[in-house]
C-alpha cells in the first residue's frame, strides 16, 4: 500500500509533557486547524526520520482512558481507532509518559497497548524525573510492556533521533509481520494494579520525595498568601503590558509615519494617494502599533501554561467562581479570554459540564480582549494624566486595571444571574490535576509567541486591511462640495446622523457613532476609524499629523472619552467571537442571546458613566 | 473556625475531614453520590479503594473548599463535596 507520508500520533495523559515533544519533533513546521465538525484543535507537523522519509505527526490532546469525559478526549479516542473524519488513522502510535509519574501514566498506556497496534513509548522527563530522585530502569519497561521504550528530554532534544528510528521500526515490522494481535483486554483496577507493578519493578532508586514543588505550593497554594500573590501577578502583567511596550509602539509609530511621508513626497496629489497614506498606512499601522501589547500579555500566559501556575490559579479562584456556579476550570477559558476571546471560548472545551461551558462562553467577551486595548491605550493616553498614584503605579496603569476589573466584576455578575435564570443546573464540580513545576523553555515560549502573533498580523493584513479601506471609501465618497465637510457629505457621515441620534444619551457624538459601525468587525479598528474620520476632517496637512489622542481632547469631552470606555467593556463588537460562539454552540440562539444583553449592558452602562461624569463635572 | 473533635480510630471519617498533612488510605467511595462523569475522572486519576492520599491544602482565605490532594505523586484540586464521598482511614491517628 503506497500513499503520502505515514502518520505517527502523539499519545498520553494530560501533562506528560507531549506538546513540548511535539515542539522539539516538529520544530516550526506545525499546522494547526479544527477537526472537522467539531471544535478540538489538530496540531500536525513533519518529523523527518533518519532516512530522510518524512513522518505526519499528530500531537492528540490529553487523555486518561478512552472511556471520553469531555470532547478532547472523545477526539484522542476516534483518531487512535480511526473514525474520526479529517485524519486517517494513525500507523504508529507513540505513547508519551511522565517519567516521574509512571504508576498513573502506565495505566492509559495499557489500554492503548491492549489494542496490538505499532506501538513506541517516549519515556518524557527523565531529567525531572532524576531531580525527583527517581531512577528508571527503560529497558525493564520495555521489557515489561513488549514494545521499544526510548528516554527523552525535549528540551535537551535527547533521545529524539532514537525515537524517531523506533517509530519508522514500529512501522516496518508491523508492514512485515502484519499486524500484532490485540492484547487481552483488563479492567481499570487490574490495570491499575498491573501499573503499579510495572512501575515498581522499573524503579531502580528512589530516594525521599522531592520537596521543591510542595515547597513551591506551600506559598503559591497559601489560603492567605496565595490570591495576594496571584492579584499582584496579575497587576504587573496589566502594568508591564502598558510600560514595557511603549518604545516598542513609538518605533512603530514612527515606521508607519515614514511610510507615509514617503508616500507624500513620492507620488503626485491625487485621491488615490490619499487613500493610500490615509486609509491604507495609517488604519493598518494604527492597529500594527498593538502588536508589542498583545505579544506581552501572550508572553505571560503562555509563561503561566508551561511553569504549572495556571493550574494553581484555577485552584485559588475555584472558591469565587464556584460564588457564581462556575468551577475554577473557567478561569483558564477566561484568563485566555484576555488575549483574545476566541482561543478563550475554544478552550471551554476542557469543561466537562455543558451548562458550565455555555455560561463560560457567554461571559467570555466581558474579558477585556487584547484588541480592546488599542482603544483603550489611546483614551487613556489622550485623557488620563500620566501621573503617579504611588512609586510605580501610574495612574494610567490603575485606569487601565479599573477597566479590566470592570470587565471582570461585569462577567460574575452576569454568571451569577445567567446561572439562577437561562443556564440553571446542577452546581458544577472542579476535578483538575496540578501539573509539576516546570521553566518554560525560550523555544516552545517562541514558537507559541510567534504562532500568535502571526494570527494578529494575518487579521490585520487582512480584515482589519478591508474594514479601512472600506470605510475610507464610505467616508470620501460622495465628495463634498466646496464649503461642506467632507465627513457630512459622505455615505458614512450619513449612516452615522441615524445612529448618532440612537448613542447621543450616552455622550456619543457623530465621530463615535461612525467608528461603532466597522469596529463590529473588529474592535480595534475602532482607533483607525477615528483616526481615518478625524484625518479626513482636518483641512492642512499639519492638522493630519496631529496625534489622534490630540484631535481626540480636540473633540471629546472627559465624560464623553470615559463613557466610550465604558462602552467598550461590555459591546459584544467583534464578529469572529460570534461566529466562535455559533460554531461552539452549534447554532444562533445563543450567540443571539450574547449580542442583545452585551449590547444592553453596554449602552445602559456607558449611559450611566456618562451622566455621572456630568454630574461630578467632568463634562 | 470549627474544629472537630475526635476522630476516633479513623473510621468514619471523610477525605475532607482529614488533618492537614496526615497520609490516609481509602477505605471505600460512595460512588453513587458522584455525578457518573467526575467519578469516572476521578477513577482515572487513581482514586479508589486502596489508594494512599493526604490532604495538601485546604481552600482560600476562610473557605474550605477547594481540596488538594496528594495522591501517588500526583496533586488533584477537588472539591470538599467530591471528597465527602471518601471514606479515608487515617494512617497518622
Amino acid at each position: 500500500m503506497s500513499r503520502g507520508p505515514f502518520v505517527a500520533a502523539l499519545v498520553g495523559n494530560p501533562n506528560a509533557g507531549k506538546s513540548a515533544l511535539f515542539n522539539a519533533l516538529t520544530g516550526a513546521r506545525q499546522k494547526i486547524a479544527n477537526y472537522p465538525g467539531v471544535t478540538v484543535e489538530r496540531k500536525a507537523g513533519r518529523l523527518l526520520l533518519p532516512s530522510g522519509e518524512p513522518v505526519e505527526l499528530v500531537d492528540l490532546p490529553g487523555s486518561y482512558g478512552f472511556a471520553a469525559t469531555s470532547p478532547d478526549e472523545e477526539v484522542t479516542r476516534k483518531v487512535i481507532m480511526g473514525e474520526q473524519a479529517g485524519q486517517v488513522r494513525p500507523d504508529v502510535l507513540v505513547v508519551v509518559l511522565d517519567a516521574s509519574n509512571l504508576e498513573q501514566h502506565l495505566v492509559f498506556a495499557q489500554e492503548v497497548l491492549e489494542l496490538g497496534r505499532p506501538t513506541v513509548v517516549a519515556l518524557n522527563m527523565v531529567d525531572l524525573a532524576a531531580r525527583d530522585g527517581l531512577t528508571i530502569d527503560a529497558a525493564a519497561l520495555a521489557a515489561e510492556l513488549g514494545v521499544p521504550v526510548i528516554e527523552t528530554v525535549a528540551v535537551r532534544r535527547k533521545g529524539l533521533a532514537e525515537l524517531a528510528t523506533a517509530i519508522a521500526t514500529a512501522r516496518d515490522t508491523a508492514a512485515r509481520d502484519n499486524a500484532p494481535a490485540p492484547r487481552v483486554h483488563v479492567t481499570l483496577p487490574e490495570r491499575r494494579l498491573l501499573a503499579r507493578q510495572m512501575a515498581q519493578g522499573a524503579t531502580l532508586s528512589e530516594t525521599a520525595r522531592h520537596r521543591v514543588h510542595a515547597q513551591m505550593d506551600r506559598l503559591l497554594l497559601h489560603p492567605w498568601a496565595g490570591p495576594p500573590i496571584l492579584f499582584a501577578l496579575l497587576f504587573v502583567v496589566f502594568q508591564a503590558v502598558f510600560s514595557w511596550a511603549a518604545p516598542f509602539q513609538d518605533a512603530l509609530e514612527g515606521l508607519a509615519t515614514a511610510f507615509q511621508n514617503l508616500a507624500r513626497t513620492e507620488l503626485p496629489a491625487s485621491l488615490l494617494r490619499d487613500l493610500l497614506t490615509e486609509g491604507i498606512i495609517g488604519g493598518v499601522g494604527a492597529v500594527i502599533v498593538f502588536l508589542p501589547q498583545i505579544l506581552i500579555l501572550f508572553f505571560f500566559i503562555l509563561v503561566m501554561e508551561a511553569t504549572g501556575y495556571m493550574a494553581r490559579a484555577a485552584f485559588l479562584m475555584d472558591r469565587m467562581m464556584a460564588g457564581v456556579g462556575l468551577s475554577g476550570r473557567s478561569f483558564i477559558p477566561l484568563l485566555s479570554s484576555f488575549a483574545c476571546a476566541i482561543p478563550g471560548i475554544m478552550a471551554t472545551r476542557s469543561i466537562t459540564d455543558p451548562k458550565d461551558r455555555l455560561t463560560t462562553i457567554l461571559i467570555a467577551p466581558l474579558m477585556t480582549c487584547s484588541a480592546r486595548l488599542p482603544v483603550y491605550a489611546v483614551i487613556i493616553a489622550a485623557f488620563i494624566p500620566n501621573s503617579r498614584v504611588l512609586p510605580g503605579v501610574g495612574l494610567q496603569g490603575l485606569v487601565l486595571f479599573a477597566l479590566y476589573v470592570a470587565g471582570i466584576v461585569g462577567a460574575m455578575a452576569v454568571a451569577l444571574i445567567l446561572r439562577r435564570s437561562v443556564t440553571k443546573g446542577a452546581a458544577s464540580g472542579f476535578i483538575m490535576e496540578l501539573p509539576k513545576y516546570q521553566l518554560p523553555t525560550i523555544k516552545d515560549l517562541a514558537l507559541g509567541l510567534w504562532q500568535r502573533a502571526w494570527v494578529f498580523l494575518r487579521r490585520a493584513g487582512t480584515m482589519i486591511f478591508t474594514v479601512t479601506v472600506v470605510l475610507w471609501l464610505l467616508l470620501n465618497f460622495p465628495r463634498a462640495e466646496p464649503g461642506q465637510s467632507q465627513v457630512d457629505a459622505s455615505i458614512a457621515g450619513h449612516i452615522a446622523n441615524g445612529l448618532a441620534v440612537v448613542v447621543e444619551p450616552i455622550g456619543f457624538n457623530r465621530d463615535i457613532a461612525l467608528a461603532l459601525i466597522p469596529s463590529m468587525a473588529a474592535r480595534e479598528v475602532a482607533v483607525s476609524s477615528l483616526a481615518t474620520s478625524y484625518a479626513v476632517d482636518s483641512k492642512d496637512e499639519e492638522a493630519q499629523d496631529i496625534a489622534l489622542g490630540d484631535q481626540l481632547k480636540h473633540h471629546w469631552t472627559l465624560a464623553t472619552a470615559l463613557a466610550f470606555l465604558a462602552w467598550f467593556v461590555f459591546a459584544p463588537q467583534c464578529m469572529s467571537t460570534i461566529a466562535v460562539t455559533r460554531r461552539e454552540t452549534n447554532g444562533w440562539k445563543w450567540p443571539g442571546f450574547m449580542l442583545a444583553y452585551l449590547f444592553a449592558l453596554a449602552y445602559v452602562f456607558a449611559g450611566i458613566t456618562y451622566w455621572t461624569a456630568l454630574a461630578f463635572g467632568l463634562g | 473556625m470549627h474544629k472537630r473533635l475526635a476522630y476516633g480510630s479513623g473510621a468514619g471519617v471523610t477525605l475532607d475531614e482529614l488533618p492537614l498533612g496526615h497520609d490516609a488510605r481509602i477505605a471505600s467511595v460512595d460512588w453513587a453520590a458522584l455525578v457518573p462523569e467526575e467519578a469516572q475522572r476521578l477513577r482515572a486519576l487513581g482514586f479508589d479503594e486502596g489508594a494512599q492520599v493526604r490532604l495538601a491544602y485546604r481552600g482560600v482565605f476562610l473557605g474550605r473548599d477547594p481540596l488538594a490532594i496528594e495522591i501517588g505523586r500526583m496533586t488533584v484540586a477537588l472539591r470538599r463535596i467530591h471528597a465527602r464521598a471518601m471514606h479515608v482511614e487515617d494512617l497518622a491517628a
